[in-house]
């Protein structure tokens, strides 16, 4: 009796998972590599969650992609970048995009994507220089770049000082990781242009402990503070700046140093702090309207729906749509719902998400503008400052959306990824 | 005085006041390898569990909510709005007690006379599966923790030691967090305690008896059982210390399980067996850290000594005195 209940349910089961394979293999897959566990969570969570949201939305909402359901299968990196790259290596036969969340596992799928012929789309981050279309035809990092974000934040403080920061001292406090380099070059170059001295302070991941990082602040009086921090490196730097009372309207971190997660634990002290942004936050927008209806009310939230309307949830909505974005894109150039990889990467290369098109998706004034081109895989590259108020525990945005030093942005950009055609003697195309 | 050599001794303090921190997590382990000869690696988990559970019952947040509400389709969050601080300690302080007698139960009693390595992989396993059920339990957002201890830089000091530079120096005064003076005066008082209660009562002096010899202390009645439950639940006392300290500082979330990673040159500084010898190691390696970092880091295109340097420290210790400077001297007969 009790083996033929077993064969029964083996056989129920194999049935089950036969045909969710099936519906699997029918729908358009978008792997996400996500950290919902682990020292880089409280990041991971939210973003995670506006994804999910959003691919169920239009799921409900639309019935998918032109008809094609989205099946987004999630794999748990711990922001660790060796097993990113596994999940990668798991999750990418049929896979339309991958969404790396970590400039580590970035520049570790940037040659296994580009063999494979898949598209690797980093939202603001990963390897700047892969704003070159003509040499990373796979790799996609728009809206905006770190090295855009790094003349940003200088143009921000030039405009603080009438335009003249000459003999001024930023100091750069940053994750001592791939991530946390990058802006690096870029501050390196406009401090020769500008007159200003550079200051770099590593933190070692995962940042707990930051005391001597800020007694050096506290000795050296910077003008000026920059972060390129992700994680608990955040809210140690914030509640160090604090305590050391550096003055907060001058501390500017990058848009990954800018959540209320980085904010809360310093309570009244983070009152004043800034951070770029390239998306708005809050939870007034069409697409949280349609969220509401077609998933939360459903129970269907991601978590707890605790997240809804934060920072980094507002971004996984934007990271989202933009993906699916080039879905419709890719259907519509190549005339067929059920698209390939090689067609979504050419959807992804045609993406003009213009205000008029921002609007129709439920964006209306949530992001600037941007369209991908053949050359230019990076964006609009705007971004604009948010400061945070601790009284009402929000952030306000300060500034219109901006563009950085772009003869020295575009100038480096074209070093680099020339180097990098050289080094994998990759032909340049868009010609 | 100079700047300079004002500069300098606020560095020293700063690190003896972050060594103090690294002691608190040092201590735990200290304790239970003294009693059991266990290296308890799950002890920077016990003071992340520590401190999630009291901001759970300072929030009134349900554990395990999001895994009832998954299973059951119901959405409860919050039992309650808040709860006094000194209520959420004694809670937190009996959950401890309670894990401590959970780990006996499940873990230790299996493994008597198991050998020390076998012990210490249980240890591993514990860890990350108390991790599992710390985010199971209580969710993986940041949490404020606010315990009432004041935090910030003190305003007293620098005040009082900004007309020690010379006349004319553009000097701020000097820095100090008060939290970590706290931190300094807590760890004070629970150094005391812990010798008095291992010096003036019966079970202090049975679980001195257990740490010297267990043959001995198993012969003249003494159950082991009981001392590893006491000695797990005092590491869990201190684990919480730590966590609230740590806690208070960053906001308690799951990277303050790596703070055990501080505590390991801590105790190869100071020994695995010595209270004071985690006191002496941590205020070592805080000096030693601060100093590297400050005065030396510059010359390292790659910086960031602070993180590594204490190991450095450690290995050049290991070579001359492996035992730690406090720590039982091994001798092994062939």
């Amino acid at each position: 009796m009790r083996i033929k209940q077993l064969l029964i349910g083996i056989t129920a089961s194999v049935i089950a998972i036969s045909s969710y394979v099936e519906i699997a293999i029918a729908d358009l897959k978008f792997p996400m590599l996500v950290y919902r566990t682990g020292a880089y969570a409280p990041n991971g969570i939210p973003n995670a969650d506006g994804f999910v949201d959003y691919y169920k939305m239009i799921n409900a909402r639309d019935g998918g992609i032109g008809g094609e359901k989205i099946f987004h299968p999630e794999c748990e990196t711990g922001y660790k970048t060796q097993v990113g790259v596994e999940c990668y290596e798991k999750n990418k036969k049929d896979a339309m995009v991958f969404q790396p969340m970590s400039t580590g596992i970035t520049y570790q799928l940037i040659p296994k994507a580009t063999a494979d012929g898949v598209t690797v789309y980093s939202t603001g981050y990963g390897r700047t220089s892969a704003a070159n279309g003509k040499v990373f035809k796979w790799i996609f990092n728009a809206p905006v770049t770190y090295w855009d974000g790094a003349s940003i934040a200088v143009r921000h403080i030039l405009k603080n000082n009438f335009g003249n920061i000459k003999g001024k001292k930023i100091a750069l406090v940053y994750h001592n990781s791939a991530y946390g380099k990058e802006p690096i070059r870029t501050l390196q170059t406009l401090s020769k242009k500008h007159g200003f001295k550079l200051m770099l302070l590593p933190v070692d991941h995962p940042g707990q402990e930051q005391k001597a990082t800020w007694l050096k602040i506290r000795k050296a009086r910077p003008d000026n503070v920059l972060m390129w921090g992700w994680g608990v490196m955040n809210q140690v730097a914030v509640k160090s700046a604090a305590s050391i009372k550096f003055p907060m309207d001058k501390f500017i971190g990058i848009w990954w140093s800018g959540s209320e997660n980085d904010v809360l634990p310093a309570g009244q002290g983070a009152h004043g702090y800034k951070s770029l942004t390239f998306n708005a936050p809050g939870d007034s927008y069409q697409v949280h309207k349609d969220i509401k209806k077609y998933v939360h009310d459903k129970g269907e939230a991601s978590g707890d729906g605790s997240h809804f309307g934060t920072v980094l949830y507002n971004r996984g909505l934007f990271q989202a749509m933009v993906q699916v974005e080039a879905a419709v894109v890719a259907q519509r150039i190549h005339g067929t719902s059920k698209i390939t990889p090689a067609m979504y990467r050419d959807g992804m290369e045609a993406v003009n998400l213009s205000a008029k098109r921002m609007e129709e998706l439920g964006f209306k004034d949530f992001a600037p503008p941007f369209k991908n081109t053949c050359e230019n895989h990076g964006g609009s590259g705007l971004a604009a400052v948010q400061q945070w108020d601790a009284k009402a525990k929000k952030w306000n945005m300060i500034t219109e959306y901006m563009y950085g030093d772009s003869d020295v942005v575009q100038k480096l950009i074209a070093e680099d990824s020339s180097k990098y055609a050289a080094e994998q003697k990759i032909a340049e195309r868009c010609n | 005085m100079s700047v300079e050599f004002l500069n300098f001794i606020e560095t020293v303090l700063n690190g003896l006041m972050s060594g103090v921190m690294y002691s608190l997590v040092a201590l735990g382990f200290v304790l239970i390898f003294k009693a059991s000869g266990v290296f308890n690696f799950a002890q920077g988990v016990f003071a992340l569990f520590a401190a999630l559970t009291l901001v759970g019952y300072q929030t009134g947040q349900v554990p395990f909510a999001h895994l009832i509400n998954e299973l059951f389709g119901t959405n409860y969050h919050n039992w309650y709005a808040s709860m006094p601080n000194f209520l959420a300690i004694i809670l937190t302080m009996i959950t401890m007690i309670a894990l401590a007698w959970i780990i006996e139960r499940l873990v230790l009693k299996h493994l008597v006379n198991q050998d020390p390595i076998i012990l210490f992989m249980a240890t591993i396993g514990l860890a990350f599966a108390l991790e599992g059920v710390g985010d199971l339990m209580w969710g993986s957002d940041v949490k404020v923790l606010d315990v009432g201890i004041p935090s910030g830089g003190s305003v007293w000091l620098e005040e009082a030691t900004i007309g020690l530079a010379a006349e004319g120096s553009d000097y701020y005064g000097m820095y100090i967090d008060v939290l970590n003076v706290w931190a300094t005066v807590i760890a004070v008082i629970l150094v005391i305690t812990l010798a008095l209660f291992s010096q003036y009562t019966k079970t202090g002096r049975a679980l001195r008896a257990v740490a010297d010899d267990h043959q001995a202390a198993l012969s003249v009645g003494i159950s082991l059982r009981t001392i590893w439950i006491l000695v797990w639940a005092i590491s869990g006392f201190i684990a919480m210390v730590a966590g609230i300290m740590w806690g208070t500082e960053s906001g308690v979330q799951f990277s303050l399980s790596l703070i055990a990673l501080k505590a390991l040159p801590v105790l190869i500084l100071g020994g695995f067996t010595s209270i004071p010898g985690a006191i002496i190691g941590g205020l070592l390696i805080g000096v030693g850290e601060k100093l590297a970092e400050i005065y030396i880091g510059g010359y390292f295109e790659t910086g960031a000594l602070e993180n590594w340097f204490a190991y450095v420290m450690a290995l050049v210790f290991l070579l001359f005195r492996p035992q730690g400077l406090f720590g039982d001297k091994i001798i092994e007969r062939v």
